[in-house]
């Protein structure tokens, strides 16, 4: 879709003016502290790996060298390993190379915001699901998503989202006999 | 012949109206959203899972199948229509398609692709039913030291066969490993990796890690960089193939088909390497060289016919050996074994009518993908115009319905977003997905033939390569490791210049696009 304003299409500018980022921001000086952040990651996941390991007792059946903590321990290893040799391509000036696609604009910097504006919609439904049921919560996931991607079709959106929501706890239920929570609108459904 | 019977017999399953059914609406679903932007095979058949999820596993498997070309057509669409592969093995349909597009014949190569895929995928599903039960006679002689090495090939060629990183592939196999670990040891019954959590105990549902992967990571890449340019949809015009097209397509089908099949049979396979192999081949023998990079119609049915080809051919490892050497088999394992179906050489036995009704059902989906298609190009085409907004509103939608309905809990929401959180951060950092999705479904696996090897051999590690097989898989793994650095290193030091201008250079056809698929020279 386009963000033409003068399409009659329903995403109206994706991005306000307000909360354009800054393109001039200079990307690439800040990336390059942040790539470290992958083999930070690692020697996380490397070093739980092996912490959590050595929790294990060798049970009797397991013959030789390898028994429950020997799996772990390796991935451990191999984690940690891709972090030490991570580190030294980055400090080297490697970098990662960010995934493009079609509505992909690389740009700018990630848009904080609309993840955000997302992280929350998403929070949202997998607090309310089964409180106020599926049919409200994911409305509201749907409806919060359209919101954070720049959709300011409000009424539209409102109905799209609870014609989907709708329609597809029908679905489940009567096509799939898979049950989705119905919450407040027990009864009505 | 043995196959050819049983063949017939998985017809007889296949047709029936009901299971016809289920493998229409799995081509017409597979195909649907698989044309949409940004959505690939393998999280086509993922966001599609919840609704197997009740059916019987024959009509489940009927319907996977269906998706999977479905899947597959779609995304050839979307890349000849906006030069935007959903996947790597669409990367060099989208260099010729596209710019064939632009020129006003899309619905020319969009047809050439349809027909090319229906042949390859016709012949090497054929290829399929014949080979299976050969592979499957050799496998029920191959030990656990054997199986552990063809997964440590699988492993090794899926991390340094594709992409531009090394480290970066196999920092993602060790991050997918990681999380095949988690749950309970199924060896000694103790708890790993679950901090406690009961809900972990039985490992992460596949749905969650494929929907998470897949389609909550993409959506928030996506979100987090959604271009505010207009996009460049090429319209899709009523002139289909000349005379001309047909004879300058049947060539590359049928070139491409004997080059994908058997790419796809190997446990090391992938799309990707015979794709370019085509593409480069096509280029090589055609009579009007001088199309090639302005759309050639050959750069679209060789490779085309090629993917297809090579997706039939990854059943074979897949059906007979349960290794899985893509995204979509990996994601197709995954909900095999929640149907607490192991695919490996004794599932030809046992349950034969399932496999050979998934078989039948492969001809079927493949033929009514054909009949679908090429009346409903334009139809499939409208659907890239989709809003964004709404496009990826829906995926997360339904990706949240999927990881919810798989277990009715909303523990399974919550790792949703940390595996979509995972999935953005790997785009964000250029580590590749599909390793990790392989080193999730294969990890346990692979530790369960590791384990047996060793008992039998009493812990002595020479069990491990105590078997001729063994030896030449692991010969074949040191090859895979020592020869590309080394042939680079050659052809860097004959262009004389140090060669700083990458593995990009040397390469063969243009990389025209700018998805994540990054394929070394080969």
């Amino acid at each position: 879709m386009t963000p033409d304003t003068s399409s009659s299409g329903s995403a109206a500018p994706l991005v306000p003016p307000g909360r354009d980022p800054n393109p001039d921001r200079d990307a690439s000086a800040r990336k390059g502290y942040s790539e470290y952040g992958v083999a930070v990651l690692l020697l996380v996941l490397g070093t739980w790996a092996i912490v959590d390991a050595m929790g294990l007792i060798e049970t009797a059946n397991a013959r030789g060298p390898v028994g429950p903590k020997t799996v772990p321990v390796a991935v451990g290893v191999l984690l940690i390993a891709m972090a030490v040799l991570l580190a030294i391509d980055v400090a080297r000036g490697g970098r990662g190379e960010q995934e493009g696609g079609e509505d992909v604009d690389l740009s700018h910097g990630s848009d904080w915001r609309t993840i955000g504006l997302l992280g929350a919609a998403f929070v949202a439904n997998a607090l309310l699901i089964e409180r106020v049921g599926w049919p409200i919560s994911g409305a509201i996931l749907f409806f919060g998503t359209t919101y954070a991607l720049g959709s300011r079709h409000y009424i539209r959106n409102v109905l799209i989202s609870f014609a989907l929501s709708v329609g597809s706890w029908y679905l489940f239920y009567a096509g799939l006999g898979i049950k989705l929570p119905v919450g407040l609108l027990k009864g009505i459904l | 012949m043995d196959a050819i019977n049983s063949l017939i017999e998985g017809f007889g399953t296949a047709l029936t109206p009901l299971n016809l059914l289920y493998a229409f609406l799995g081509v017409l679903l597979g195909t649907a959203i698989g044309v949409l932007p940004g959505i690939g095979p393998a999280m086509t058949i993922a966001l599609l899972l919840p609704l197997t999820f009740t059916l019987e596993p024959t009509q489940a498997f009927i319907m996977f199948a269906g998706i999977y070309y479905g899947g597959m057509y779609g995304g050839s669409t979307t890349s000849i229509l906006l030069n935007t592969p959903g996947e790597s093995a669409s990367v060099v349909t989208a260099i010729e398609g596209n710019l064939m597009a632009k020129k006003g014949r899309g619905a020319a190569a969009l047809a050439t692709s349809a027909i090319g895929s229906f042949i390859a995928g016709t012949i090497a599903t054929l290829g399929l039913a014949l080979l299976a039960p050969v592979i499957v006679r050799l496998a029920v002689q191959m030990g656990a030291p054997d199986y552990f090495a063809v997964m440590v090939l699988a492993f090794i060629a899926v991390t340094t066969v594709l992409g531009s990183s090394k480290v970066r592939g196999l920092a993602s196999l060790g991050i997918g490993l990681l999380v095949g670990t988690i749950g309970i040891d199924p060896t000694s019954g103790q708890q790993r990796l679950t901090f406690g959590i009961p809900e972990l105990a039985d490992g992460i549902d596949v749905v969650v890690l494929a929907v998470g992967l897949f389609a909550v990571g993409e959506a928030l890449w996506v979100a987090a960089h959604l271009s505010r340019k207009p996009l460049d949809i090429v319209r899709v015009d009523s002139a289909t193939m000349t005379r001309e097209d047909w004879r300058r397509s049947w060539k590359p089908w049928l070139r491409g088909t004997l080059i994908g099949f058997p790419f796809g049979a190997i446990p090391a396979g992938g799309a990707e390497i015979p794709t370019f192999l085509s593409y480069a081949t096509e280029k090589k023998l055609t009579k009007h060289p001088e199309e090639f990079g302005k759309g050639a119609i050959e750069g679209v049915a060789g490779p085309e016919a090629t993917n297809n080809a090579s997706a039939a051919g990854g059943l074979v490892p897949l059906l007979t050996l349960g290794i899985p050497t893509t995204a979509t088999a990996a994601v197709m394992l995954g909900a095999f074994q929640s149907y607490g179906i192991q695919p490996g050489p004794r599932l030809l036995q046992d349950q034969a009518p399932l496999v050979w009704g998934l078989i039948a059902s492969l001809f079927i989906g493949n033929t009514i993908l054909l009949a679908l298609n090429l009346p409903l190009a334009s139809i499939w085409a409208k659907l890239l115009l989709i809003p964004r907004p709404y496009l990826y509103a829906g995926i997360l939608f339904f990706a949240s319905i999927g990881a919810y309905a798989a277990n009715s809990s909303t523990f399974d929401l919550w790792l949703l977003i940390i595996i979509g959180a995972l999935g953005f951060f790997m785009r964000r950092y250029g580590l590749p997905v599909v390793p990790a999705i392989i080193g999730i479904i294969l990890g346990p696996a692979a530790e369960e033939q590791l384990r047996r090897a060793l008992q039998i051999s009493d812990g002595e590690l020479s069990g491990l390569v105590n078997t001729a097989f063994s030896q030449i898989v692991y010969v074949i793994i040191a090859l895979l490791l020592v020869v590309p650095p080394i042939v680079s290193a050659v052809r860097n030091r004959r262009r004389g210049d140090g060669g700083d201008g990458g593995p990009d250079a040397s390469r063969d056809a243009p990389a025209g696009t700018h998805a994540h698929a990054n394929v070394e020279g080969q």
